[in-house]
């Protein structure tokens, strides 16, 4: 039992912290010390993710295996914590401008946080729906944080209905697989699908189980609650949407597909191929009728997380590492896009539509510059990071004779550089009259932008070697 | 006997939730949901889990369903227009249930479960110890870890039900619990010494 308690300590300190944050700014001063509260949050966050990464290693499970900690959950889990870390980091300023820094919402980031580090190592089906439901109950409030606007309540609204929907097809698809194969455990799943003769039982269970998790990562044909809520929701809440609770949702993807269903690849291949493509196409096609740069961020991730499902397809443990490696550098490319989102201002009022970046390049060169770096990245322009992890998944779907899928990302990704470079192209080439967006002074917003724009960059070098990590990640995954 | 029992509680759940749907005034809806978890209750006695299924009377019948009663009587749902949007896409979703059924019907049909399946499968009804202690044993012991996360995402909704709704007025007056108790006499209370016969 103390060894479990160990394995887990970085779960339950960050839950007894949200705790103690909840009583301490309840009996002090409420909201006004909300933004201490991010502050420390923040540190938290990297300090914790500096001890996961570094620090603990081995490969364990506890409770009875519903608990594995392993190089892919360190992995998924430092990812997280950087990514809420970088979103927190840049809703500061935001939110206290507006009135809705509330000293929940450090809380409830960090209570999602928690679920998220559940789901990436959840060795059992109950834990899995535990830590999804802790992540999803957090991420419905947040969508709805800004109560007084229809908006972000219906985002909220949305959100949940939908996200409740998903948790109802996920625990259908739960009880089927535990029909057959008698047990809720991963390692037991695993043995029980192998041995058998590929039962229609198990097979609907796990149609369900993946159309669950498809609403999670928001792939087609389950995103339709996508754009909605990444309009409605506060803009710095979109940016933690569009981030950690993706990784965490990718990340379970594939432990589930592969701890519990590792022998049966050739099941759930086609399933997540079609996905993938589906995704892919969506993403690219749909966005390009948008102005509304959040709608656009959400389709754009959209056909993101079908290029990471593209990974997962492969079946292979190539596959799962070019997956790890494209999320890392999604979550990178969209901390700051939406640090860039989050200074578009005029007369203090956010403007969300892209026509307003007009002529932007003229006078904030440096900011443009840098979003043109990340616009390059996200389409998957050759000399930028975003490029190489496409090309990562590419290989990984190449090598595992997916090459229909791997033709269908490619060209789904000159379809999708369409509107990436609309922005471009408005910011450089776009009508010089008109008027200009404010000269947003925030040093933290513009400091993550540029220093994602030069992640993009020099990142190419040799990744700051989360190859290495990603691999070993993924070694330890499929076995 | 039991095999009967069986079935009479099993038509009655499917009754009770086919009209939960269909009915057109919600009040009723709400009725025929309690006759479903009452439905529900008596398959869990067949089972032996005699627990579980007062649990499903105490908690889903007396609080849940009373509550959603009361949501249904006191909100002011234009529940004929809902109709209205239902009839609409009524054909669509018509076409897509029966699709799912007969696919129900095709894995369920040749449903079997694994070889090693029953060996893993947690015993069903406890034989040395009555139920509620068995359930015990096995939340507080095997289960310890998803309990505890129970417990957080109790947490979660309450934070975030506070969150979405309490509003802080300037017109209401508050308690204020520790105001209350650093009151001192001196300071709440003047003593006038009143002259018989004199006011103040």
């Amino acid at each position: 039992m103390a060894s479990d308690l160990t394995l887990i300590l970085p779960e339950i300190l960050l839950a007894v912290y949200a705790m103690l944050a909840l009583v301490l700014a309840v009996y002090t001063r409420k909201d006004e010390v909300a933004s201490t509260l991010l502050w420390v949050t923040v540190a938290l966050f990297i300090a914790m993710a500096a001890w996961i990464g570094l620090v603990r290693d081995g490969s364990a499970a506890a409770f009875g295996g519903m608990f594995i900690d392993d190089a892919f959950s360190r992995f998924a889990k430092v990812t997280v914590l950087l990514s809420a870390a970088a979103v927190l980091l840049i809703s500061e300023g935001y939110m206290a401008k507006r009135g809705i820094l509330r000293f929940e919402y450090p809380v409830l980031v960090v209570l999602a946080v928690v679920g998220m580090m559940m789901m990436v190592s959840s060795g059992d089906l109950i834990a899995l729906y535990m830590g999804l439901e802790l992540q999803s109950l957090a991420l419905y409030v947040i969508a709805a944080l800004r109560r007084d606007s229809v908006k972000s309540t219906e985002a909220g609204l949305k959100y949940f209905v939908l996200g409740a929907l998903s948790s109802g097809l996920l625990l259908y698809g739960a009880s089927l697989v535990y029909g057959y194969s008698g047990t809720t455990l991963f390692s037991g799943i695993i043995t029980t699908a192998k041995s058998g003769e590929g039962s229609i039982g198990l097979l609907f269970g796990l149609v369900f189980l993946m159309a669950g998790f498809g609403f999670k990562v928001s792939a087609v044909p389950f995103h339709m609650w996508t754009p909605d809520v990444y309009e409605g929701a506060p803009a710095p809440v979109t940016a933690f949407f569009a981030t950690a609770p993706k990784v965490a949702a990718m990340a379970l993807f594939a432990r589930v597909m592969h701890d519990a269903f590792g022998g049966v690849v050739k099941d759930w291949q086609q399933i997540v191929a079609l996905l993938s493509v589906c995704s892919m196409f969506l993403g690219a096609v749909a966005a390009i009728g948008q102005t509304n740069i959040k709608r656009l961020m959400a389709f754009s991730s959209i056909a993101h997380m079908g290029y990471a499902l593209m990974g997962l397809a492969a079946g292979t443990a190539f596959g799962v590492q070019a997956m790890l490696i494209y999320m890392a550098i999604y979550v990178t490319m969209n901390v700051g896009t939406f640090a860039f989102i989050l200074m578009m201002q005029r007369d203090g009022q956010v403007i969300t539509d892209i026509g307003a970046l007009n002529n932007y390049a003229s006078y904030q060169p440096g900011r443009a510059m840098a979003m043109l770096v990340l616009m390059f990245s996200l389409a998957g322009v050759p000399p930028m990071l975003g490029f190489f992890g496409k090309l990562y998944v590419l290989r990984a779907a190449y090598d595992a004779g997916l090459v229909w899928l791997a033709i269908a990302g490619v060209i789904a990704s000159v379809i999708g550089a369409y509107y990436y470079l609309r922005i471009v192209y408005y910011m450089y080439f776009g009508d010089t009259d008109g008027d200009r967006l404010d000269d947003s002074r925030s040093r933290v917003l513009s400091g993550v932008l540029m220093a994602s724009a030069v992640v993009m960059v020099i990142g190419i070098a040799n990744m700051f070697g989360i190859e290495g990590a990603a691999a070993s990640a993924a070694a330890e995954l499929v076995q | 006997m039991s095999v009967f029992a069986f079935y009479l509680f099993a038509i009655s759940v499917i009754t009770g939730g086919l009209f939960t749907v269909i009915s057109r005034n919600p009040v009723h809806s709400v009725l025929w949901l309690i006759l479903s978890f009452l439905s529900a209750a008596g398959l869990f006695v067949l089972l032996g889990a005699e627990f579980v299924a007062m649990l499903l009377i105490i908690v889903y019948v007396g609080a849940v369903a009373v509550l959603f009663l009361f949501v249904v009587m006191m909100l002011d749902v234009d529940f004929a227009e809902l109709k209205a949007e239902m009839a609409r896409y009524l054909p669509l979703a018509l076409l897509v249930g029966v699709v799912i059924l007969m696919q129900f019907a095709l894995a369920f049909g040749v449903w079997e479960s694994n070889a090693a399946a029953e060996s893993l499968r947690a015993q069903a009804v406890p034989v040395d110890r009555h139920n509620t202690e068995a359930l015990g044993l096995i939340l507080y012991d095997q289960y310890f870890l998803l309990f505890q996360l129970a417990g957080l995402i109790l947490l979660v909704a309450m934070i975030g039900a506070i969150v979405l709704t309490l509003r802080h007025r300037e017109d209401v007056k508050r308690q204020d619990v520790l105001a209350q108790i650093y009151r001192d006499p001196a300071a709440a209370m003047e003593l006038k010494d009143v002259k018989p016969g004199q006011g103040l």
